[in-house]
């Protein structure tokens, strides 16, 4: 059944093609369900694959499928192939299954929309983009995919265009992804220079590189990784891409695309070095920590949301440095799920009060969105690492990574454990200024729970969030359901090996964390025993002003110098041709006088001419 | 051996009518009543698309895995002085000489010149003819005769159906590549003459290149000629400034053709003509020219994100993208080499359609003025739409042309000019700058009450634009019937550099597998 593994990104495909013809003429709903049961398909034909590969033996996991020659030039070859195996089919499902559950609530989030058809139509396209991404046999391919997910997230971001906010974020994201992208190039041309393939299982089968250049390569890859995934000092688009359509965002900039670099580094394991992992895991530790100060502070509904995924993919960067790559996993699909879930919430809770994203004019919804509250307060849970949802399972497991790790651990443990006790602060200061408290609405503002395409999505993640540590419990060594699928990958399987009471420890310290945030901001927020001004400081709602030195640098020296470059091409390059050009003319003015037309002055001339050579002639004979 | 290896083929001499048949309708257009100016185009157009149907059945009967000339065919010409028509095509002219026939009519039905059809049609016909002998010619006397006509259409469609500026920018466009090539033709008669000891006075390319009579010096000066000629035809910066003028300047279909064919003109001659003549001076000289190379990537970036016309903005983005294949070029790898020739062929298609679209956005809103523009993808999403597509490819994402010649020659650069590369792939990072950056300044927004109304993409223009499309994404998805045949022709050119200097391209890479589980065994052991 592996084989048909083609099928997969082919039904987004064809979604595509079909909307692109008849998109505009099918219109709302049309357009819309052929793209949901594009996406709904890819799903099953990615479960019938799946189970295909889970009737092989665990040590016969990987199955190539080749199209054809993509790029065959000289030495390299590049295939356009497929590679089906537990960590290509671990992405592909909860890409497709989310992807699908995003589409069929864009149904009801568009309604209305003038552009509905082609927000689908581009909505099949990333899912194409995706799919090939995780589904490549080979570094080129995925490559295809990366880029195409960033098209694709550029064509979303500025989705309505006519605002120039959304525009200029859609440009911004595009080019700063551009800067990873150059890693990832590099990355290609060092690996293929080196080892000679670009292919994975041939990369997971060569004699290892020297040190110098495997930590070149890797961190070339985390270039890649963190301009997709939003790492420091490359996230700045991310929060900007919020300008998106709300379902864009969750699915997007939240559960799929953003986890591209995590998957990248996780398949690319066998190649990275011990000192390029340090590196990964402080980025990473930093990242989680500073999104999650930043996210204290915003205003805007979704900016929380933002930063919090920016946090949120800060620890799965601590994971895969700590050499967790399962539990990286474990934290994209819980990820996926949980926040996908409260950006769809997010997205119910603006449609149902009129595009407002201020949280400070809401408040007391969860009586009037009865639905939306409740999942809602279930991805509240599960990020905020309450047991036993799901994201208490993987980001435990992240915080033991990082404790074990030498030296540096546990400072990366409590830099973990800080982000975990402010993700809960900051979600639960969301939760009461949304759903609880008072009324703060505009007024003419009626909130109104949304229609069923959007509140199905809404309960279907939530069971997935409530339920999705199931897949990897750390109870009993048979329950680790997600370690054993993945394990063949890897070419040196992550071990814990802490102590059973340090493990349990460690676990009541980062649950206990979890409460405190959750305590503190209902002291603030919802019962408001503490004033509430200080805790939003400027330099936090601006995230350091990390983002506006960018501005001020690129739209400052850096224009100026492209100016001045420009100007020097138009005065110097330029106008030293056009100088010659004048000189020639200037010459033949000068010139021209000689010929004069009159016999007498050639006759002079000749004499003079005739004299001076006579004289040279017999000086020379002398 | 190649005259006898193509024998069958040869019968008919279709590279000479190649060469003819445009040069016959010129003529024959030239020659048409003057009151009758509605049928000259067709006329124009029906020998452009013969010449362009032929040029196709060259490329069907194209033998793959013949490194050599194909189609050849030789006549005396000049017998005291060793001229012949020698014309022939390979790997590395074959795609150019597609190019040239399918471009070509495509301009001629698609822009409408305004006024004067009768000689405007005859002078693209005269280029197409003039392109055609340059691209074939194996011949110095003939290429360079070739190469020199080709100015005097291009020189007459800009003065002639420019737009403002056109006088100033015709004379600037023919002075400035006259001037390049002057010292071209000294190098020419040079290597002619000085050759002649072994064995006769030729003109013959093949011939020439086999002989390597010059001294290592003679023949590096002749090479820097040669190479002063092609850099300005190319052009690499900072031999650059008579393009923009020139692009801007010409009309649409006068812009089109530079972009597609002419500009190739500099590139293919550094290929056939300097490196195959002169390689041991090519190895000499290629720091210089990958230095040059490579600055024009980011110079011609640079400059473009600050042009405050659309037109000349694209013209810059030339310089850039003709910056990657000097690179790739120069840098003497099968991959660099291929990709290079690939992305020849993929900036004709993406830069080409890129000022077809110009200009049907200046028929529209008679201007190419970033600042008064502003919206137009409200006004007109399909126009937008595929506007997108080839921006898209220009900057070079997968899945379309771009990106193949690109990742070609800057993985082959990486085997040999490893920090060059690494600067040259930032050239990535600023075509998306500048190209979006444009987008968003014309196409994103609100749009004023002048562009609000800006018609849709027209049938007629969808259709002109649809070959470049099909183009572009089938070249993006299957390169391998355009790199099958370009890479014996380019590893016998690398073949001839080894044999020739001391250059020696690096081993062919090929991964080494080990076995993983054996060896963790082991480890475990110790």
């Amino acid at each position: 059944m592996v084989e048909l593994v083609w099928l997969i990104p082919t039904f987004p495909l064809v979604g595509f093609l079909f909307l692109l013809i008849a998109g505009s003429r099918l219109g709302e709903p049309k357009a819309g369900w052929i793209a949901t049961a594009a996406s709904t398909c890819s799903f099953i034909v990615t479960f019938v694959v799946f189970l295909g590969l889970l009737a092989k033996s665990s040590d016969d996991r990987s199955f190539e499928q080749v199209l054809f020659d993509w790029l065959p030039a000289g030495s390299l070859n590049v295939e356009a192939g497929f590679l089906v195996d537990p960590l290509s089919m671990t992405m592909a499902l909860f890409v497709t299954g989310v992807g699908t559950l995003i589409h069929l609530y864009s149904v009801g989030y568009m309604h209305g929309d003038p552009k509905f058809s082609k927000f689908f139509l581009y909505l099949n396209l990333f899912l194409f983009s995706m799919l090939m991404l995780v589904l490549g046999n080979n570094l080129v391919v995925t490559f295809l995919g990366w880029e195409g997910v960033g098209t694709c997230s550029y064509l979303l971001i500025s989705f309505w265009h006519q605002r120039d906010s959304a525009a200029t974020a859609g440009k911004k994201a595009f080019v700063t992804n551009r800067v990873g992208d150059w890693g990832f190039m590099i990355a290609m041309f060092l690996l293929w220079s080196s080892i000679g393939t670009l292919t994975y299982t041939e990369i997971a089968q060569s004699s290892p590189m020297a040190t110098v250049t495997g930590t070149a390569v890797s961190l070339l890859l985390f270039v890649a990784a963190a301009g997709k995934s939003a790492q420091l000092p490359l996230y700045v688009w991310l929060p900007d891409a919020m300008e998106g359509p709300t379902p864009v965002s969750a699915m997007v900039h939240a559960a799929t695309m953003v986890t591209s670099g995590v998957y990248l580094l996780v398949r690319m394991n066998h190649v990275l070095t011990s000192d390029a992992l340090i590196v990964i895991a402080v980025v990473g530790a930093a990242t989680a920590l500073f999104a999650a100060l930043a996210a204290v502070a915003q205003q805007d509904i979704k900016k929380v949301l933002a930063y919090s995924t920016v946090s949120q993919l800060g620890f799965m960067f601590l994971a895969i440095g700590s050499g967790a790559y399962v539990a990286a996993i474990f934290h994209v699909i819980t990820h996926a799920f949980f926040k996908a879930l409260l950006f769809l919430g997010s997205g119910s809770v603006i449609h149902g009060m009129h595009d407002e994203q201020d949280m400070k004019k809401m408040g007391a919804l969860r009586s009037l969105m009865p639905i939306t509250a409740g999942t809602f307060i279930i991805g509240w849970l599960a990020i905020a690492g309450v047991p036993p949802f799901a994201g208490f399972w993987s980001k435990d497991e992240i915080l033991l990574a990082a404790w074990e790790q030498p030296n540096i651990g546990p400072i990366l443990w409590a830099v973990g454990l800080v982000t975990a006790l402010l993700t809960a602060y900051y979600m639960s200061r969301q939760v009461f200024l949304v759903f609880f408290g008072d009324k703060r609405w505009d007024e003419g503002v009626e909130p109104h729970e949304s229609p069923w395409t959007m509140t199905l999505p809404l309960c279907i993640l939530a069971v997935a969030a409530a339920l999705g540590g199931l897949i990897n419990l750390p109870v009993v060594a048979d329950w680790l359901y997600l370690e054993h699928f993945l394990e063949p990958i890897f070419s040196h399987p992550h071990q814990f090996v802490s102590s059973t009471t340090t493990k349990i420890i460690l676990a009541i310290i980062a649950v206990l964390a979890g409460l405190v945030g959750i305590g503190v901001a209902a002291a603030v927020w919802l019962v408001h025993r503490v004033k509430a001004d200080q805790l939003e400081p400027k330099i936090l709602e601006n995230a350091m002003y990390i983002d506006a030195a960018y501005s001020k640098v690129v739209g400052g020296v850096g224009h100026k110098a492209f100016e001045m470059i420009s100007n020097a091409d138009k005065k110097y390059v330029d106008g030293a041709i056009n100088q010659i050009g004048k000189t020639t003319i200037r010459l033949g003015a000068m010139m021209r006088p000689l010929q004069s037309g009159y016999m007498r002055n050639y006759a002079i001339g000749i004499t003079i001419g005739g004299l001076v050579l006579l004289i040279w002639i017999i000086a020379g004979a002398s | 051996m190649d005259l006898l290896g193509s024998a069958e083929v040869a019968s008919f001499p279709v590279l000479n009518a190649l060469i003819l048949l445009p040069a016959i309708g010129a003529l024959v257009v030239a020659l048409l009543p003057k009151n009758r100016p509605e049928i000259v185009r067709p006329i124009g157009a029906l020998f452009a698309l013969g010449a362009g149907a032929m040029s196709v059945f060259v490329m069907i009967k194209f033998q793959i895995s013949d490194s050599g000339f194909q189609f050849e065919s030789y006549q005396s010409w000049i017998p005291s002085l060793g001229i012949s028509w020698h014309v022939g095509v390979d790997g590395i002219s074959l795609w150019l000489v597609v190019l040239t026939g399918l471009i070509t009519p495509i301009v001629l039905l698609a822009v409408d010149p305004h006024h004067d059809p009768k000689p405007y049609t005859a002078w693209l016909l005269l280029l197409q003819a003039g392109s055609f002998g340059a691209f074939l010619a194996l011949d110095l006397f003939l290429f360079f005769v070739m190469f020199e006509i080709v100015l005097v259409p291009m020189y007459m469609l800009i003065g002639g159906w420019g737009y403002d500026d056109r006088r100033y920018a015709a004379t600037k466009f023919f002075l400035y590549t006259m001037a390049g090539s002057a010292l071209m033709l000294v190098a020419i008669v040079t290597v002619a003459v000085l050759s002649a000891k072994d064995g006769g006075l030729t003109f013959d390319v093949v011939e020439l290149a086999n002989r390597q009579s010059l001294a290592t010096n003679t023949s590096r000066l002749c090479f820097a000629a040669f190479a002063l000629a092609f850099v300005i035809k190319v052009p690499v910066a900072p031999f650059h400034t008579w393009l923009p003028d020139a692009h801007t300047q010409a009309p649409t279909a006068g812009s089109v053709v530079l972009a597609a064919v002419m500009l190739k003109l500099g590139a293919y001659g550094l290929l056939r003509f300097g490196i195959y003549l002169f390689p041991e001076a090519a190895v000499w000289l290629a720091p210089t020219l990958v230095t040059l190379g490579v600055f024009g990537v980011i110079y011609g970036a640079v400059v473009a994100a600050m042009q405050k016309d659309l037109k000349r903005l694209v013209a810059y983005s030339s310089v850039a993208h003709m910056g990657f294949i000097i690179l790739g070029i120069f840098a003497f790898t099968t991959q660099s080499l291929q990709g290079g020739i690939l992305q020849m062929v993929n900036h004709g298609l993406s830069t080409g359609a890129l000022f077809l679209m110009v200009g049907m956005l200046y028929e529209r809103r008679k201007t190419r003025a970033i600042a008064e523009l502003k919206g137009i993808q409200t006004a007109a999403p399909v126009f937008a739409g595929f506007f997108t597509v080839i921006m898209l490819s220009s900057v070079g994402v997968p899945g379309l042309n771009g990106f193949v010649g690109e990742f070609l020659i800057l993985i082959g650069s990486f085997e040999t000019r490893r920090w060059w590369t690494v600067i040259a792939a930032t050239g990535v990072i600023l075509a998306a700058v500048y190209l979006l950056w444009a987008y968003q300044r014309v196409f994103h927004g609100e749009p004023t009450s002048a562009d609000e109304k800006t018609p849709d993409l027209k049938l007629r223009e969808g259709l002109v634009l649809a070959p470049f499309i099909v183009g572009i994404i089938f070249l993006g998805i299957y390169p391998k019937p355009l790199l099958e045949r370009i890479e014996p022709a380019v590893d016998r050119l690398l073949s001839h550099i080894e044999q020739h200097s001391d250059y020696e391209r690096p081993e062919p890479n090929t991964p080494v597998i080990i076995d993983v589980h054996h060896e963790t065994e082991k480890e475990e052991g110790h």
